[in-house]
């Protein structure tokens, strides 16, 4: 059983122990595929899909919501400052150490909250984490700076671990009237058919986000929780949650060293 | 008024690989409006023409069917750098737009 890989014997495993059981894990079930084809989700076993996907990205259906993020970022605050004055190298390459856990605030923080946060200090109202319009163009823009970098999320304290290992309880908690976890589907079906999709391993997942489903509805990562979560019928936590915040920790943490690239074309 | 065309036009030897992206709302007219629960009236792109150097190329007439931020992708023969593409259309509510770019 999965999971009883990821408890050995009572004691709970590190994430780097995780992560390396979860490699191995899909190493078994899908071949020597390079780690990186991992970020192409169910296209990585799909070589049409994975064509269409190519030449779709070639000149992407949403570059216009992408463009109306990069007006977000680059419009100045009311007191003349920029979001690019909240990060390190304007922005460029720090969004795959999101999420990380803040030790004063005893939260994780998601690069979305410190998107708000930047807001928050400058004088702005803060976005709403569902709302497409305003925090998901943003972030489907200001990810984009960060395009290739490679996922490196740290859990270096007991305070991140535990959090980490609250992510990861939820991670493989069943929920919802059809009591299913997320790892029933993405780690012990992944590479399986679920009515006429293949699902996708969770390795690679949260490297890839936001999405946009049809080439057009966009949906953060946390979104998609949210959506996940009502298939298998549950109620949602709300975007921003703790316990989303959580998961995303976790979810993150076992894609590093993934490339991270943002805001892509999925069916 | 929808977003601005997207266009992009690569030279492969002599042949011109145009790929247009329209913004529109292409409503079939059968859609109802989620909230009000009225029908969304028809709002679709009737007539398509391009151009390449002035000289239509194709002269299209597309009708609802077509789905929303229409995808128009064609390959000109015949085509050196310098030379004009042109895309404009009209639509069945008297609306209209166009642009042009160079290939090369």
């Amino acid at each position: 059983m999965v999971t009883a890989m990821l408890w050995v014997g009572g004691v709970l495993a590190s994430p780097e122990q995780d992560r390396l059981e979860i490699i191995a894990f899909f190493g078994n079930r899908f071949g020597d595929l390079p780690l990186d084809r991992y970020v192409l989700g169910s296209m990585m076993v799909n070589p049409d899909a994975r064509a269409q996907y190519d030449s779709i990205m070639e000149f992407p259906p949403f570059q216009a919501d992408v463009d109306r993020g990069r007006t977000l970022w680059e419009t100045p605050f009311r007191n003349g400052h920029h979001f690019a004055d909240c990060f390190p190298d304007r922005g460029r390459n720090v969004a795959g150490s999101y999420p990380y856990y803040d030790t004063s605030l005893g939260r994780v923080v998601t690069f979305e909250m410190a998107l708000n946060r930047c807001r928050r200090q400058n004088g702005e109202q803060e976005f709403t984490y569902e709302d497409r319009s305003t925090m998901g163009v943003l972030t489907a823009y200001a990810r984009t700076l960060s395009d290739g970098m490679r996922m490196d999320i740290r859990v270096d304290t007991p305070g991140a671990l535990k959090k980490y290992e609250a992510g990861k309880a939820l991670y493989f908690r069943r929920i919802g009237q059809m009591n299913l976890a997320c790892a029933s589907c993405h780690i012990a079906h992944a590479g399986h058919y679920f009515r006429d999709e293949i699902i996708s391993p969770t390795l690679g997942q949260a490297t890839h986000f936001p999405v946009f489903r049809a080439g057009e509805y966009l949906y953060t990562l946390q979104m998609r929780y949210q959506r996940c979560m009502e298939a298998v019928r549950a109620v949602p936590f709300p975007a921003g949650s703790e316990e989303l915040n959580d998961l995303e920790y976790f979810h993150s943490y076992l894609s590093n060293g993934l490339p991270l690239r943002a805001s892509v074309y999925r069916k | 008024m929808a977003d601005p065309m997207r266009i992009r036009i690569t030279l492969q030897g002599e042949v011109a690989d145009v790929k247009v992206l329209i913004f529109h709302p292409m409503e079939t007219g059968l859609r109802k409006d989620p909230v009000s629960g009225e029908i969304v009236p028809l709002h679709f792109i009737k007539h398509v023409i391009a151009t390449h150097n002035g000289k239509a190329v194709i002269d299209a007439q597309w009708s609802q069917a077509v789905s929303r931020n229409p995808f128009l992708n064609f390959r000109v023969r015949g085509a050196k750098a310098g030379d004009k593409i042109g895309i404009s259309w009209q639509d069945n509510l008297g609306e209209s737009a166009s642009i042009e770019s160079t290939v090369g």
